[in-house]
C-alpha cells in the first residue's frame, strides 16, 4: 500500500496497463514530454517510449477519430481530452462515431477507447474549462460514463475502463485531483464499472451523488447527525449506466432520497435517478425525491462559481426538507 | 517511373519576410511601410506599453490580484504591428493572448483585467467596439472570421475581419474551414497565426508534416505570408497589403508570424523548463522586437531612453488606476449571469432568479 493523491492513482492506473497490455497507447495535447497540464502522465513517456506515449497536434476531433481508427488495428486507445469543455470540439468523434462503432458495424469492429478527461468546478478556470458535461456523455447510447470520488477508485475503475472492450468516458474531477491522499494498493486491481458503493449506512434518509459532491454530501451526513438524522450516502461512482439496484435497496430501507449532482439541474444524471427511484420504489418513498444542483446557466465566470456551485448546506436543507415533508 | 513531388521547391515559396534585421537594420529598403515618423514612435510606445503591462500582469498575478493571465512579452511586433495595420471600424476576433490588441483596439484596461479576474463585465465589449471577447476554444475564432467577413462584405462596409490563433491552432479543423470558407466567398477576412514555436510544451514540428503554417492557405487558395514576427514594420506591411487586398474585393490572407513567448504559456502552473532550452530562449531573445526597433528608432533620433521611461512611467500610472476601478467593480452575482442567459428568462430560471436573489442578499 502507498499514500496517493487521486492523480498519483491515475498515472499508477495508466503506468499498470501500459505494462500490462503493448496494445494500450497514451496520448493527447502535452501528454507525453510534459506529462499533462495536470501531470497525470508525468514520467509515462521516459517510461515507454514515445511509440507509446505521446504529444498529438492540437485538435480533439483528431484525437478521438484517430482512437476510433487505431481500435480497428488492435490498439487501446487511452486519449486525454485536456479539459472536458473541448470535448465539442470532438462530439462527432465520440458520439457520432466511438460510441456507435460496435452498433454499426453489427460487431464486426469495436472502440475499446477510454477518454480520460479534468471536469467540474471550482478551480478558478477560465470559460470552457470547467463544465460537467457528464449528463450530455450519458445520454449517448453506447458509452459509459465513469467517475470516481477517490485515489483508490480512481485507480481500480480506470484499470476497469482500459480493459473494457467498449468506449469509456473517464471524468477526473479537478478539485478531487490533490485534495487528499489515501491508501492505495500498489498492486494491480480493478473495480467494477456500473456499480455504486454505499459510503456511510444510515437510516433516516439516502443521499446519492458522484464526484467531488460524494465529499459534500458526507459533509452534510455529519451535519445531519447533530440533529439526529441519520443519512446513508451513496457514490454511483458510473453515472452510465446507473447501479439503480443499490439506490432502490437504500430508498426501501430510508423511504426518503436526495440525488446531488454539481451540473446544472437541466436534464441531468440527478433526473435520471429520480425517475429510476420513483418508477421503481414510489410505494415506499414517504416524500418526493429532492435534487441538489446548480443553477441553469452557463458555467459562471468563475468570480460567480462559489456561490453556483451547490455545497454541503445546500444538501443539509434539502434533506431537512424531505424529513419535514 | 515516378512523378515529381508536388511538394518540390515549395519551401522556397514560403520564405519568411523581414524588414529590419534582429540589430535593426533595414534590410528591404522597397518594403518599407508608408509611416510617418509621428507613426513609428506610437508603434513604439504600444510596444513598450504592452511589455510593461505584460510584466505588471504577471506580478499581479503571483500576488494573487489578477487571475487567468496568458504572457505576451516576445510577441509584441507580431501583435501590434498587424493590428496598427487596422481602422477602428475592423473587427476584432481575438484568442486568449490577445488582449493587447483588443486594447488598442478600444477596450479599457479595467476591463480587461476584469477579464483576467473571471468578471463578465470583461467580456462585454463596448458598443463601439467591433470585437469579441477572446476566445478560449482554439480555433473557434476563426470560422467565426469568416462569418464576420462575408457579413462586412453583403453589408457593403469596407473593412475587414481579423483573428489571431497559434501555432497549435493551425492544427484544428476550424482552422481550415475557417479559410477555406473565407476563400469560396472571397470574403475580406486576414487570418494571423502566432508561431510562438510551442502549443503549451508541443513544439511546431510535431504539429504538421508542414514546414510553414503559411503554405497550408495555398490548399485552399488564399495567399499565406511567412512573416518575421519580431520585425514589427515587416508584420505590420504585410498586414496592411492582406487588408488592401481584402477590402479591395481579393479575398482573404493568411499571415504566418514567426515569433517567440518569452514566459510561461500561462500563469497556472506552467513550467518552460521541461519543454524549452535556455540556449532557445537566449536565441529568440537576441531577435527581440523592441530592442530591434529601438536601434532603428533611434538612429533615426525618433526615441531616447527619456522617451521610454516616459512611456513606462505613464503605463504604470494608468494600470494602476485601472487596477483600482476593476477592485471597485462589484463582485459577480450569480443573478447577474441568470439575467444574461436568454432574452426572456424561461420558468426554471426565473424561479432560480428568486432562489439566488435570497441566497446573495445574505
Ligand atoms: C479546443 C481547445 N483545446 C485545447 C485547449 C487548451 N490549450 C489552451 S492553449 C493551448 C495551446 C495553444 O497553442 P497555440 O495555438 O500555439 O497558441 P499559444 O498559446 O502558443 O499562443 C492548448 C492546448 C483549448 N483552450 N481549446
Ligand atoms: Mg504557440
Amino acid at each position: 500500500m502507498a499514500q496517493m493523491t487521486m492523480i498519483q492513482a491515475i498515472t499508477d492506473a495508466l503506468r499498470t496497463e501500459l505494462k500490462n497490455d503493448e496494445n494500450v497507447l497514451v496520448f493527447g495535447e502535452d501528454v507525453g514530454q510534459n506529462g499533462g497540464v495536470f501531470r497525470a502522465t508525468e514520467g509515462l513517456q521516459e517510461e515507454f517510449g514515445e511509440e507509446r506515449v505521446f504529444d498529438t497536434p492540437l485538435a480533439e476531433s483528431g484525437i478521438i477519430g484517430m482512437s476510433v481508427g487505431l481500435s480497428t488495428q488492435g490498439f487501446r486507445a487511452v486519449p486525454e481530452i485536456q479539459f472536458f469543455g473541448f470535448v465539442y470540439e470532438a462530439m462527432d468523434a465520440v458520439s457520432g462515431q466511438a460510441a456507435r462503432m460496435r452498433y454499426r458495424s453489427g460487431g464486426r469492429w469495436h472502440a475499446p477507447i477510454t477518454i480520460r478527461s479534468p471536469f467540474g468546478g471550482g478551480v478558478h478556470t477560465p470559460e470552457l474549462h470547467a463544465d460537467s458535461l457528464e449528463g450530455l456523455m450519458a445520454q449517448q447510447p453506447g458509452l459509459k460514463v465513469v467517475i470516481p470520488s477517490n485515489p483508490h477508485d480512481a485507480k481500480g475503475l480506470l484499470i476497469s475502463a482500459i480493459r473494457d472492450n467498449d468506449p469509456v468516458i473517464f471524468l477526473e474531477h479537478m478539485k478531487l485531483y490533490r485534495s487528499f491522499r489515501e491508501e492505495v494498493p500498489e498492486e494491480e486491481y480493478t473495480e467494477e464499472i456500473g456499480k455504486a458503493k454505499v459510503k456511510r449506512e444510515g437510516k433516516d434518509i439516502t443521499l446519492i451523488a458522484y464526484g467531488a459532491m460524494v465529499h459534500s454530501a458526507l459533509k452534510a451526513a455529519e451535519e445531519l447527525e447533530k440533529e439526529d438524522i441519520d443519512a446513508e450516502v451513496i457514490d454511483l461512482r458510473t453515472v452510465s449506466p446507473i447501479d439503480i439496484e443499490t439506490i432502490v435497496e437504500s430508498v426501501k430501507k430510508t423511504n426518503r432520497a436526495v440525488v446531488v449532482q454539481e451540473a446544472q439541474r437541466q436534464a441531468g444524471i440527478a433526473a435520471s435517478v429520480v425517475s429510476e427511484i420513483q418508477e421503481r420504489a414510489i410505494l415506499h418513498l414517504e416524500a418526493p425525491v429532492l435534487r441538489v444542483a446548480a443553477p441553469d446557466t452557463v458555467y459562471p465566470f468563475s468570480q460567480a462559481e462559489e456561490v453556483w456551485l451547490p455545497n454541503y448546506e445546500d444538501i443539509v436543507e434539502k434533506a431537512k426538507q424531505s424529513i419535514n415533508f | 517511373m515516378s512523378f515529381k513531388s508536388p511538394l518540390e521547391g515549395i519551401d522556397e515559396k514560403f520564405e519568411m519576410i523581414q524588414i529590419l534585421n534582429e540589430d535593426g537594420e533595414m534590410v528591404n529598403e522597397d518594403a518599407m511601410p508608408d509611416l510617418s515618423d509621428d507613426d513609428l514612435v506610437e508603434l513604439m510606445r504600444r510596444m513598450v506599453y504592452t511589455r510593461v503591462l505584460d510584466q505588471r500582469s504577471i506580478a499581479l498575478n503571483r500576488q494573487g490580484r489578477l487571475g487567468f493571465y496568458a504572457p505576451t512579452a516576445g510577441q509584441e511586433a507580431s501583435q501590434l504591428g498587424s493590428h496598427f495595420a487596422l481602422e477602428k471600424e475592423d473587427f476584432l476576433l481575438p484568442a486568449y493572448r490577445d488582449v493587447p490588441q483588443l486594447i488598442w483596439h478600444g477596450l479599457p484596461l479595467y476591463q480587461a483585467f476584469l477579464f483576467s479576474r473571471g468578471h463578465f463585465h470583461g467580456n462585454q465589449m463596448p458598443e463601439d467596439l467591433n470585437a469579441v471577447s477572446p476566445q478560449i476554444i482554439i480555433g473557434a475564432q476563426i470560422t467565426q472570421a469568416a462569418g464576420v467577413a462575408l457579413g462586412l462584405k453583403r453589408r457593403g462596409k469596407k473593412n475587414v475581419a481579423i483573428t489571431y490563433t497559434g501555432d497549435g491552432g493551425a492544427s484544428q479543423g476550424d482552422f481550415y474551414e475557417g479559410m477555406n470558407f473565407a476563400g469560396a466567398y472571397q470574403a475580406p477576412a486576414i487570418f494571423v497565426v502566432q508561431n510562438n514555436q510551442f502549443a503549451i510544451s508541443v513544439p511546431v514540428e510535431k504539429q504538421s508534416a508542414a514546414k510553414t503554417i503559411a503554405q497550408k492557405a495555398a490548399a485552399v487558395g488564399v495567399p499565406g505570408y511567412l512573416v518575421d514576427g519580431m520585425d514589427v514594420l515587416a508584420v505590420y506591411q504585410v498586414t496592411k497589403e492582406a487588408r488592401e487586398r481584402a477590402i479591395n474585393g481579393e479575398g482573404p490572407t493568411l499571415i504566418e508570424t514567426m515569433t517567440y513567448r518569452y514566459g510561461p504559456h500561462t500563469m497556472a502552473g506552467d513550467d518552460p523548463t521541461r519543454y524549452r532550452t535556455d540556449d532557445m530562449d537566449d536565441e529568440w531573445e537576441k531577435k527581440d522586437p523592441l530592442v530591434r526597433f529601438r536601434k532603428y528608432l533611434e538612429g533615426k533620433d525618433l526615441w531616447s531612453e527619456d522617451k521610454e521611461n516616459e512611456v513606462i512611467e505613464k503605463a504604470k500610472e494608468e494600470i494602476k488606476a485601472a487596477i483600482k476601478k476593476a477592485d471597485g467593480q462589484d463582485k459577480q452575482k450569480v443573478t447577474d449571469l441568470i439575467s444574461i442567459m436568454h432574452d426572456k428568462l424561461p420558468y426554471n430560471l426565473e424561479e432560480q432568479m428568486e432562489e439566488y436573489k435570497e441566497k446573495e442578499s445574505k
